[in-house]
C-alpha cells in the first residue's frame, strides 16, 4: 500500500518539480501511515532524492527510454506501481507528465486528479483541492477508486527537505510497443524555460516593437529569469510563440512574475495567477494589471527598465 | 478519412466565476458558453482536412441538452453532423468512456480534441480516450499532417518542440499552432442556416462509473492591494523584492 512518486528528469537530471513531488509524496505517505517509493526513468543518479524523503528509489534504465515516449513511460510506471503495490501515485505537471498521466490512469483503472494545489484534506474519503476555471477557482475533488493518481500543480506545495538515508534498486521493465516515434527535438538551449523558471520577465504591446526587447532580455539575464510575452506580441511575430503566456498560451507558476507594458487582460492573468509575487510596470495607472499585482510602478518602461537593470546589477554584485 | 472532433462547452474566457447551492454548483447565471478554445483550434484543423484532402467531420459532446447551441455552432463552422451523449459530464474518465463508445460505433480514424478544457482544466480526456480505444496519441499538438495513414505531428515540449511520426488511428490533444488564431472560423449566415438542417443525434450513455466527483468549489482569497513604488525609486522595489517578498 505504498505511495509511488514519479520523479521526472530531463537528459538525466531531475527537474526542480521532481523534488516538489517527492516532498509532497512523503507527506501523503505520512498521512496514510504508509511508505514512499520514488521511481525514476533514465535519471543519472538518484541520491539527491533522499534529501526530500525518498526512503526507497526504484531506478529504471533502458536505452529506449532516453527519449520520452508517453506510452512507454505509462507502461513502465504501471509495472513499478504493480510491483510495489502502490495505491496512490503522485506525479507532477510538466508537459511530459501531463502526456503520460491519463494513459497511466486507464492502465491502472485509477481516478486521476490533476492540478492539485495542497495535501489531501482528508484521506477517507480521499479529497484534494484542485485549480479550476483557469485559476479563477478551486474544486474540492473526491477520488473514489481504489487506486488514485494525484497530479501536483507546479510550485504549489514547494520543495521541503526531509533527509533520510535512502536506498536505490534497479528495476527491469519490459518496454511497450509504441506507435509514436520521436524524429527530431528542437530546443532552445542555454535559456531558462518558462515552465521551470523561478522568475519570469514578461513584456507586452507597450514595448512598441521587437527591436526594444534587448532590455527585456538583459533584465531577464541579470535575474536568471525566463522571458515571456503577451499574446498580441507573439501574434505580431515580435517574439516566438513559445513565449506567449496566458489562457491560450503557457501557464506560469513562478515565484516572481514581472509584467512590463502588459495591460493585464483577464485572459493574460488566467495564465499567471499561479505566480506568487507579481510586479507590474505600466504607464497607465488604470491598467487592470495593477489590481492583480503585488508591487507596481506607474511609469514608462523605457525609463524604468534600464534603471532597474543598472540597480539590479549593483545589487547582485553587492 | 473519418474525423471526430470532441467539443467541450465552456464558459467564455471573460466570465465571472461564481458558485451557488452552498458552493457546490457552478453558477451559470449570465454566463455565455462557447466552444472550448483548444477544441476550436482542432475543429478548424479538421475543416482543413475536409476541404483539402477529403474527410467527413463529426463533432461530439458529452453533456445535457444545454450544450446543443455549442454543437450547432460547430455545425455552422462546417462539421457534417453532431452527436450529443446525453449525460452530465462530471468526471474525465467517465467522459472518456462515453467518447470511446462513440468512436467504436462510428469507425473514426482520427479524433481531434483540445489539450484541456478551460473550465475544469483536467487535461485528461484525450489521453484516456486514446488508451481506452488503443489509438496512438499526441498531446499538446502544434502541427499535424496526414498522408494516407502516415502522420507527422509536432508537439510542444519544455523549451522547444518535438517532431513525431505515427499513424492512424490517432487521438490528438490540440492547441494553438495546429492552426493559427487568425485562421479560426467564424460561422457565417449561410453556415448558420445550413447548421439547422444538419443532424444532431442524441445518444444515451453507456454505464460508466465516475472515478472522481467535485464536492465543493472555492474562490481564491481576495488579494491585498498593490504596493505602488515611485518610478524614480527602483531601489525600493529591489529592497521589497529582496527583504519583504524574498524572491530575489
Ligand atoms: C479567447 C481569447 C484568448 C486570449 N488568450 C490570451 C492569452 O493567452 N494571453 C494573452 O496575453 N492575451 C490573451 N488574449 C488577449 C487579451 O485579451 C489581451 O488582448 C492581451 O493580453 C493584451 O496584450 P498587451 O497587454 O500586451 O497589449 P495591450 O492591451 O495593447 O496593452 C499594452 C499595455 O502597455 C502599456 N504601455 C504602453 N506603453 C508603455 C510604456 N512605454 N511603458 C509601460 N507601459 C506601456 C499600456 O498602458 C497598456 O496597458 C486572449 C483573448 C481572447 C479573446
Amino acid at each position: 500500500m505504498s505511495v509511488l512518486v514519479f520523479a521526472d528528469s530531463t537528459e538525466g537530471k531531475f527537474k526542480k518539480s521532481a523534488f516538489e513531488v517527492v516532498s509532497y509524496g512523503k507527506k501523503v505517505a505520512e498521512q496514510l501511515g504508509s511508505n514512499v517509493v520514488v521511481v525514476t526513468i533514465d535519471a543519472n543518479s538518484t541520491e539527491e532524492l533522499y534529501t526530500y524523503g525518498a526512503e526507497k528509489v526504484v531506478s529504471v534504465k533502458n536505452d529506449s527510454l532516453s527519449i520520452f515516449n508517453a506510452k512507454e513511460y505509462a507502461s513502465v510506471l504501471k509495472q513499478v506501481a504493480d510491483a510495489e503495490g502502490s495505491s496512490v501515485i503522485v506525479l507532477g505537471s510538466s508537459i511530459d507528465v501531463l502526456h503520460v498521466a491519463p494513459l497511466l490512469a486507464v492502465a491502472l483503472d485509477a481516478g486521476y486528479a490533476s492540478n492539485v494545489v495542497a495535501l489531501p484534506s482528508s484521506t477517507s474519503p480521499f479529497t484534494v483541492k484542485r485549480k479550476a476555471f483557469s485559476n479563477k477557482g478551486f474544486s474540492n475533488t473526491v477520488i473514489s477508486t481504489d487506486k488514485k493518481i494525484i497530479g501536483v500543480a507546479k510550485n504549489s506545495y514547494g520543495v521541503h527537505e526531509n533527509a533520510v538515508s535512502g536506498t536505490t534498486e534497479t528495476f527491469e521493465a519490459s518496454i511497450a510497443e509504441s506507435g509514436v516515434k520521436s524524429e527530431k527535438i528542437d530546443k532552445v538551449t542555454g535559456q531558462v524555460t518558462i515552465a521551470d523558471a523561478e522568475i519570469v520577465v514578461s513584456a507586452g504591446r507597450g514595448l512598441k516593437g521587437p527591436e526594444n526587447w534587448g532590455m527585456i532580455e538583459e533584465l531577464a539575464d541579470v535575474l536568471g529569469a525566463a522571458t515571456a510575452c503577451s499574446k498580441p506580441v507573439s501574434d505580431l511575430g515580435w517574439r516566438p510563440h513559445g513565449e506567449h503566456v496566458g489562457q491560450t498560451g503557457k501557464p506560469v507558476a513562478s515565484n516572481l512574475y514581472i509584467a512590463i507594458g502588459i495591460s493585464g487582460a483577464i485572459q493574460h492573468l488566467a495564465g499567471i495567477n499561479a505566480s506568487k509575487v507579481k510586479v507590474v510596470i505600466n504607464t497607465d495607472p488604470e491598467a487592470p494589471f495593477f489590481k492583480a499585482a503585488d508591487y507596481g510602478i506607474v511609469g514608462d518602461a523605457f525609463e524604468v527598465v534600464p534603471k532597474l537593470i543598472e540597480k539590479l546589477k549593483a545589487f547582485k554584485q553587492a | 478519412m473519418k474525423i471526430l472532433v470532441c467539443i467541450s462547452h465552456v464558459p467564455d474566457t471573460t466570465s465571472k466565476i461564481n458558485f451557488t447551492e452552498n458552493d457546490t454548483k457552478f453558477d451559470t447565471n449570465g454566463v455565455q458558453f462557447v466552444i472550448n478554445p483548444y477544441d476550436e483550434f482542432s475543429l478548424t484543423r479538421a475543416m482543413w482536412f475536409k476541404e483539402k484532402q477529403g474527410a467527413t467531420v463529426t463533432v461530439v459532446n458529452v453533456g445535457n441538452a444545454s450544450t446543443e447551441p455549442t454543437l450547432r455552432k460547430a455545425l455552422a463552422i462546417g462539421a457534417d453532423d453532431a452527436i450529443r451523449v446525453n449525460m452530465e459530464a462530471v468526471d474525465g474518465l467517465s467522459v472518456a468512456k462515453q467518447l470511446a463508445e462513440v468512436v467504436k460505433n462510428g469507425g473514426y480514424d482520427l479524433v481531434l480534441a483540445g489539450r484541456e478544457s478551460i473550465d475544469y482544466n483536467g487535461a485528461m480526456v484525450p489521453g484516456m480516450l486514446s488508451s481506452l480505444i488503443d489509438f496512438n496519441f499526441v498531446n499538446g499538438c502544434i502541427d499535424l499532417e496526414v498522408d494516407g495513414t502516415s502522420v507527422t505531428a509536432i508537439r510542444e515540449i519544455d523549451g522547444g518542440n518535438e517532431t513525431l511520426s505515427t499513424s492512424l488511428p490517432l487521438v490528438i490533444g490540440g492547441q494553438k499552432g495546429i492552426v493559427e488564431e487568425k485562421d479560426l472560423r467564424i460561422p457565417n449566415m449561410r453556415g448558420i442556416m445550413m447548421a439547422r438542417k444538419k443532424p444532431l443525434n442524441v445518444v444515451e450513455p453507456v454505464a460508466a462509473e465516475n472515478a472522481t466527483s467535485i464536492t465543493s468549489f472555492e474562490k481564491p482569497a481576495p488579494k491585498g492591494t498593490v504596493k505602488l513604488i515611485d518610478a524614480d525609486n527602483v531601489d525600493e522595489l529591489i529592497d521589497l523584492l529582496h527583504n519583504e517578498a524574498k524572491v530575489i
